[in-house]
């Protein structure tokens, strides 16, 4: 700090060029967020007002009365705890047997040299395309042949298929951006194809392993159109099927805040799963395998 | 103690990409053997092939007496330092460390004995909880190697394992390296493509190129008597002086001046002359008589510090450029310079096959009509 700075003026302009910039940042930010979470914005504040503010013309936006009402309603006079544990069961269990067969996968058309690989990822990526409603009437006559109707599995079965190919295309560019000379450290400790998979190369894709689980969960969870046609009990209903009877079951009065509170029970276990494993998702655990 | 054996060891990719076409090199107990070559010449492919990593299309390893051309790297008892280290970075530096003897299903209280003695060793004892992305590049380094020296396995192979280090420690680890593995008496075959890492190492040197060995020799003898003209242009830097030269009467012609041939031989159309530019002196008075001297003209002098890299064009050669490394305390003040080539230092080499010519001893006749003295001439 001797001298005074001869480029005082080009300073401040980039100075302002800097701060422009991040005005529209903050302006860019502001909308993104406004713009997708004012519908889930709208729905928990509908959810806590009470029936009059609902149907209040003009529009009430914010609650002039809180009231647990809509809340008491659905898990009261409706099953709703039940409806979520049968989305939880049938989500949890198709995602983790979708890691369970696609992780395997993905590291043999990662590393083994698999004949047809080509062919095989060409065709896996052509069953991610495929428009899964056009499934729908086969799967019918498949579940009713077989006998599945009311049973998870007729569930459980076509949410894990649908899933795999995202889980095989996803975690095979992980395993294929770890160093490899990892893997032949391994071989030469003496690990086996299977013990390097467990050992080393999970822990170390685990951000994969969550991101497409929570990807699948999220998938498995808000699937409808399965639940609905293969899956009739009253029971065994799933949170999707549970919030749409809401409204199918009263013609003349829709019970909004109803809808609302359960719109927001079925989104919560989502966002309490991305909050839980935010920190796993984080990148980076496979610094330090090389050289620095 | 075992004893590696590769038998005519070939490894095919495509019919176009053969890195390795018939190698043939025993490692005893007690060796270590650098391979050395260009880039892209299959050491790295050799040493994968010695760790199962890569299985040769044809050929056999041996190890001890078992041949374990087609064993699982597993099942070979041997251990590999990684260029780029390989560490697991989910596990601690100790973890590393035991990964490969538990899943021997070593007795732990072995596994710790042995952890301990290594890290002792190698000064690993305070980075043990650590994983190795909390290392530095050296500290990584070591424990790749503790990694493997904790195996005692019945061969030691590393690639590179010094070129991710700074010049300083890099010269630091290669001594500790050597007495290492002087001490082991376990084979090691160690892969570089750094003449000095290779010279200073290793008992012996395998130059490979186009995939074959070229030579296996000690480093002095790789030095002093490069087997052909690859040889002679890898080793040594400043590169060999390789010059083709047409011969006439038992001489080669080099411009204006006459090299005597060794004697006996019958002399080719045509032969590579091969001199070190260490091995060019700068004639003075004191050069005795038999030995050759020429004369030409200083075109370009590069500073290397401790001495200067002298080329010059030798009188009656426009073409020929001949290198010379001179103390740079030796100085003269004409543009032309008088050099001597003393005999002793003289290769030559097969223009067509490249193999080396009139190996040992090297003979030169004396008092050679053509031999002469010439003086710096002023121009
Ligand atoms: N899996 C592979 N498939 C096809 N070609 C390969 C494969 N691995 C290596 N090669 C080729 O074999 C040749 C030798 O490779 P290698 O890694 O043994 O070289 P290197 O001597 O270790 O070189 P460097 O000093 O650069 O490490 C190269 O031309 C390389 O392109
Ligand atoms: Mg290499």
């Amino acid at each position: 700090m001797t001298t005074t700075h001869p480029s005082a003026y080009p300073a401040a302009k980039t100075d302002r060029a800097f701060s422009l910039r991040k005005v529209l940042l903050t302006i860019g930010v502001i909308f993104v967020v406004v713009f997708s979470l004012a519908p889930i914005l709208w729905q928990v504040l509908t959810s806590i007002k009470v029936n009059a503010d609902i149907a209040a013309i003009p529009n009430v936006y914010f609650p002039r009365q809180f009231t647990l009402q809509h809340y008491i309603e659905i898990f009261n006079r409706r099953p709703f705890l039940n409806y979520m544990l049968n989305s939880f069961f049938v989500a949890a269990t198709s995602t983790l047997l979708c890691l369970a067969l696609g992780t395997p996968a993905a590291y043999a058309l990662a590393r083994l040299r698999v004949p047809g690989e080509r062919f095989i990822l060409a065709l896996v990526l052509i069953v991610t395309l495929f428009p899964y409603i056009l499934l729908f009437i086969g799967l019918l006559e498949i579940v009713r042949a077989t006998g599945l109707a009311n049973n998870y599995l007729a569930l459980i079965i076509p949410y894990t298929a649908i899933n795999i190919p995202l889980t095989i295309l996803v975690m095979r560019s992980f395993f294929q951006q770890l160093p490899r000379d990892l893997e032949d450290s391994a071989k030469v400790d003496g690990y086996n194809t299977w013990q390097m998979l467990v050992r080393i190369l999970l822990p170390l894709t685990t951000p994969a392993l969550v991101t497409t689980g929570i990807l699948a969960f999220i998938a498995a969870w808000n699937e409808f159109i399965f639940a609905l046609t293969f899956i009739t009990r009253e029971s065994m209903k799933t949170i999707p099927v549970a919030v749409a009877q809401i409204s199918g079951t009263a013609v003349f009065e829709i019970p909004y805040g109803a809808l609302a509170a359960a719109t927001v029970v079925g989104t919560l276990p989502l966002v309490i799963l991305v909050l839980l494993f935010q920190r796993r998702i984080v990148q980076g655990l496979t610094a330090g395998a090389v050289k620095g | 103690m075992a004893k590696l054996e590769l038998r005519h060891l070939n490894k095919t990719y495509s019919p176009k990409v053969i890195p390795v076409k018939d190698l043939s090199l025993d490692v005893d107990n007690d060796e270590f053997v650098t391979l050395l070559g260009p880039s892209g010449c299959g050491k790295s492919t050799t040493l994968r092939m010695i760790a199962g990593l890569e299985q040769p299309t044809r050929g056999d390893i041996v190890i001890g007496d078992k041949k374990v051309t087609y064993a699982a790297p597993g099942d070979r008892n041997i251990a590999m330092v990684f260029q780029s280290y390989a560490l697991y970075p989910h596990m601690t530096v100790y973890d590393n460390l035991a990964s490969g003897l538990k899943l021997r299903k070593m007795h732990s209280e072995e596994i710790r004995r042995r952890i301990a003695e290594v890290s002792g060793f190698l000064g690993l004892d305070s980075l043990m909880e650590r994983k190795p992305g909390q290392l530095s590049g050296g500290q990584r380094q070591r424990v790749a190697l503790g990694r493997a020296l904790v195996r005692q396995p019945e061969v030691f192979l590393l690639d590179e394992p010094l070129s991710n280090l700074d010049a300083l420690l890099r010269e630091q680890v290669r001594a500790e390296l050597k007495q290492i593995f002087e001490s082991l008496h376990t084979p090691v075959v160690y892969v570089t493509h750094d003449q000095t890492e290779a010279m200073t190492l290793s008992s012996k040197v395998a130059v490979l190129n186009d995939g074959y060995l070229q030579q296996l020799d000690p480093p002095r003898r790789i030095y002093t008597h490069p087997a052909n003209r690859f040889v002679a242009g890898f080793i040594g830097s400043p590169q060999m002086n390789l010059l083709d030269l047409n011969c006439d009467r038992g001489a080669a012609v080099l411009g204006d001046y006459r090299i005597p041939l060794p004697t006996g031989a019958t002399p080719p159309a045509r032969i590579t002359l091969g001199i070190r530019p260490e091995h060019v002196e700068l004639a003075n008075s004191d050069v005795n008589g038999d030995t050759q001297t020429v004369q030409g003209k200083v075109i370009l002098m590069e500073n290397l510090g401790m001495s200067n890299l002298v080329s010059i064009r030798i009188r009656g050669a426009e073409n020929v450029t001949l290198r010379a490394l001179i103390p740079s305390d030796r100085t003269w003040r004409e543009e032309m310079i008088t050099l001597a080539l003393p005999s002793e230092h003289i290769h030559w080499f097969d223009v067509e096959t490249g193999e080396r010519l009139f190996s040992e001893p090297l003979q030169i006749p004396t008092a050679h009509p053509q031999t002469q003295r010439l003086d710096i001439r002023s121009t």
